[in-house]
């Protein structure tokens, strides 16, 4: 198991009172294993993303839980060593990126810091391996395309760079969140068959945020239904969605058009 | 509201303020002495007898300085209720008619803020005889951009809502519109635009009246009072810090007191 | 750009006819006569008349306007009723001073406003932040002269740290140049001091906010996210965003360092453009008048301008546009 999360929970408190976003859940994902993790807003299923990279801020806590990751419990580690892990062994990937790329650098900067900071590559070299990524993630005349900044990219173009970004340096997991959500529908799938073409040549792991299930089904081998900050079903995809026990999944799956 | 309560600042500049509006009401039953009789021979230092110590000829300063506040409170008050209906005017027209009347205006706004204020006040000031009534309007006549460009905003956003489209429906008049459905949308930043406008309209008459082209000695003002501290500044210091500092912290009150309605009209999460 | 910059350049040429418009209406429909100031009382009316006639006093003031105008479009702005002098000589000569004090006060303030807006904005809501924002705010409550006054009265009249007033010592006219440099440093500190915590106040303020706003942006948790020291995070990816805004008010600031400059000037008796204003002011000295309020004019009008250019430099956004 690549990953193992044990009874995690992560409480925001608002006057005193806290709201239980993530209120006791486990999962594990393997090497090489995709897992979708399902729900409607305020599932909490996004907070489950930033609570494995311990990103989450006050007034919010990460209250319990172990997360296990190549053996080591995230949990116990000192913040300098996270920022280690951050970027480097698990990535993370945002809904909107347009406004999670910063506007006043341009796109082989923001890239080739992740290189220079995790692999203390020098300028050329990080340089070369920048060029390389946007290849990697099929983007047009790479040499000069480090060169522009975010806006001069449209919406698709900037999640590629994004996925550039967090693969880099080539992590074992990348948590997407809600990764094609902000896109237009065709460009949707074209993300979504770049993660499934990444996931097989870079052997890294994923964790699906998605409130879609038509996307966790063209992607994920494991889904999890999350509702009220519990996961409420597990298991296998066809499993789920040919045998899906739970009330609450039934509904999710009823609102797809149509499931292959 | 309870926001505002919470503000310890906000509470501060409330009570600061009514205090200042409290000594300006009761100056008259309050003060210890006549702020323009002469009680003593020369200035004194603070004392038991003044506790702000004698001006330069003699006056109480205690009694100047509760004075003044009459002076200042009002003069900010009236200064800021012109510039704020001069405001209300040249934003609401730019606003809701756009067009060619919106870009005229404008650009008359454009010119206004091209001055150094405090010279274009100045220069009309030397033309009248400065008294507290020209201060008022003179001020007033000056600092109405700020609204404008705000209410013209407000005005902006709102003439394309629904609410606005109805009232044309059913016939209401253009004059009714503005004044008695999209104004009173406006009210809060306006308000608080108030406030500020009222502590900067303080600091410019006492700025005016330290030169000598605001309130005229011997009527007590915050500024005036200033206005030969200068040349007395090594043998009686005095003189020069109570006034200032009662501006200091009127101006003060205003803004803690609108920072805080900002905050209560803008909930920020 | 150079369009960007020629369009608004053109843009000025109304608005300075407007100020000056403006200006010379309210100057000229005084009552009271400025030959009053300069002219011997018991002079005989027919002199006075050939006086008046000779300043362009009789004609009518629109007449005036345009002769006004006719002589700027050729440089002369006229000669100050009170020296005789060239108006554009007499506001060359304290140009400098002015100058001197308001780039120096703009140059301060940016250098201490930016870690101080930082720091506030990072430490929000803890000590520092609340001690700052007292500060801030009485910093923008405080009457400029009074702020002059008091600085002068500890630091020049108690400490005699400091001279109270005045750019330069006389005894040190025919010192070494940089004996004269340091000379008029010296004189220069609080005059700068006062103007300096006045704009610190507003403008760190400015900061503060602009960086709480970065703070918030989704790019800083992606920035977390790619595991990025907290530094870095800081001082690269948000302040490098927070300071777009920060050269707009610099630019805007300039009418209000020009406002606090005429009485600063006047009270520290340095001898800029401010004081000469007010002292023009005083005794109705009309071309002068014009002179100092058209220079202002123009100045804070290109100071706008390079807050505006200075933008669209700082932000790719603006500076590469779409592609």
């Amino acid at each position: 198991m690549l990953l193992e999360v044990k009874n995690l929970k992560t409480h925001f408190y608002q006057e005193g009172l806290p709201v239980k976003a993530v209120d006791g859940i486990s999962f594990g994902v393997g090497a090489g294993e995709v897992l979708g993790i399902v729900g409607e807003s305020g599932s909490g299923k996004s907070t489950v993303g930033l609570s494995l990279l311990r990103l989450i801020d006050l007034p919010g806590k990460i209250v319990e839980g172990a997360i296990n990751f190549e053996g080591i419990d995230l949990m116990q580690l000192p913040e300098k060593a996270m920022r280690n892990i951050r970027g480097a062994k698990i990535s993370m990937i945002f809904q909107n990126p347009f406004t999670s790329l910063n506007p006043v650098f341009t796109v082989g900067d923001q890239i080739a810091e992740t290189l220079r900071f995790h692999q203390g590559l020098s300028r050329r070299r990080s340089r070369d391996k920048t060029i390389e990524m946007l290849k990697m993630v099929h983007i047009k005349n790479p040499e000069s395309r480090i060169n522009s900044y975010p806006h001069q990219f449209s919406g698709g173009m900037q999640q590629r760079v994004m996925i550039a970004m967090a693969l880099a340096c080539n992590p074992k997991l990348l948590i997407a969140d809600e990764p094609t959500t902000a896109l237009d529908v065709t460009v949707q799938w074209e993300i979504i068959k770049l993660l499934r073409e990444l996931k097989d040549n870079l052997d890294v792991s994923i964790i699906l945020i998605t409130h879609d299930f038509s996307v966790v089904a063209e992607l994920c081998d494991k889904v999890a239904v999350m509702h009220n900050g519990k996961i409420v079903e597990d298991g296998n995809l066809n499993q789920v969605v040919q045998r899906p026990k739970d009330p609450y999944t039934q509904k999710l799956i009823s609102t797809v058009p149509r499931i292959e | 509201m309870n926001q505002f309560k919470k503000n310890k600042f906000a509470i501060f500049g409330l009570v600061v303020l009514g205090l200042f509006i409290f000594l300006a009401v009761f100056a008259n039953v309050i003060s210890p002495y006549n702020p323009e009789s002469i009680v003593e021979s020369e200035t004194q230092p603070p004392s038991l007898k003044h506790w702000f110590g004698t001006d330069e000829i003699g006056r109480d300063i205690l009694s100047r300085v509760f004075y003044g506040s009459r002076i200042s409170l009002t003069v900010g008050f009236v200064a800021v209720v012109i510039a704020i209906i001069i405001g209300i005017v040249f934003g609401a027209l730019s606003g809701y008619f756009g067009g060619f009347l919106d870009t005229v205006l404008m650009r008359f706004v454009d010119v206004m803020l091209a001055f150094p204020s405090i010279f274009l006040i100045l220069t009309i000031q030397i033309m009248l005889s400065p008294n507290i009534y020209n201060v008022m309007i003179v001020i007033g006549l000056t600092s109405w951009m700020g609204v404008a460009r705000l209410v013209r905003g407000e005005f902006l956003t709102q003439k394309e809502r629904q609410y606005v489209e109805a009232a044309h429906a059913i016939g209401a008049s253009n004059l009714r519109i503005i004044f008695r459905h999209i104004l009173p949308n406006a009210i809060a930043p306006i308000v608080v635009a108030a406030t500020l406008g009222m502590a900067g309209a303080i600091l410019t008459e006492s700025a005016l009246s330290f030169l000598g082209l605001g309130v005229q000695p011997p009527t007590p003002s915050w500024g005036n009072m200033l206005m030969d501290a200068q040349a007395y500044m090594r043998d009686a210091p005095w003189i020069a810090i109570f006034p200032g500092l009662f501006i200091l912290l009127s101006v003060l009150s205003l803004y803690f007191v609108g920072e805080g309605l900002r905050q209560v009209f803008n909930p920020k999460e | 750009m150079r369009k960007f910059v020629i369009r608004r350049l053109l843009q000025l040429i109304p608005l300075l006819i407007g100020i000056s418009l403006i200006s010379f209406f309210v100057i000229h429909l005084a009552p009271g006569d400025p030959t009053n100031l300069f002219v011997d009382p018991s002079v005989q009316p027919e002199e006075l008349a050939r006086i008046r006639a000779n300043f362009g006093l009789d004609k009518p003031v629109i007449v005036q306007y345009f002769y006004w105008l006719k002589n700027v479009l050729r440089g002369d702005f006229g000669t100050s009723y009170f020296t005789g002098k060239p108006v554009v000589l007499e506001i060359a000569e304290r140009l400098p001073a002015t100058l001197l004090l308001m780039v120096s006060s703009m140059l301060i303030t940016l250098i201490i406003t930016i870690p101080l807006g930082v720091y506030s904005a990072v430490k929000k809501g803890k000590f520092f932040d609340q001690f700052f924002t007292v500060f801030s705010f009485a910093g923008m409550a405080i009457p400029s002269f009074w702020l002059g006054l008091m600085l002068m009265l500890l630091f020049a009249v108690q400490l005699h740290w400091f001279p109270a007033v005045g750019m330069f010592s006389y005894q040190l006219k025919d010192a070494v140049w940089y004996i004269k440099a340091l000379d008029v440093m010296h004189h220069m500190f609080l005059p700068l001091l006062t103007m300096t915590i006045l704009s610190l106040a507003g403008m760190s303020r400015y900061q503060r906010a602009a960086m709480l706003e970065v703070l918030k942006e989704e790019y800083i948790k992606t920035a977390r996210a790619k595991g990025l020291p907290e530094k870095v995070v800081i001082f690269k990816h948000a302040l490098r965003n927070a300071l777009i805004p920060t050269v707009t008010i610099l630019g805007l600031s300039l009418s209000g360092l020009f406002s606090g400059a005429f009485i600063i000037e006047t009270i520290f008796a340095w001898p800029g453009m401010g004081r000469l204003g007010v002292q023009a002011i005083f005794s109705r000295n009309y071309p002068l008048i014009m002179g100092v309020v058209m220079l202002s004019a123009v100045l804070i009008a290109l100071g706008n301008l390079l807050a505006d250019i200075g933008y669209a430099l700082v932000d790719p956004r603006i500076r590469y546009g779409k592609k």
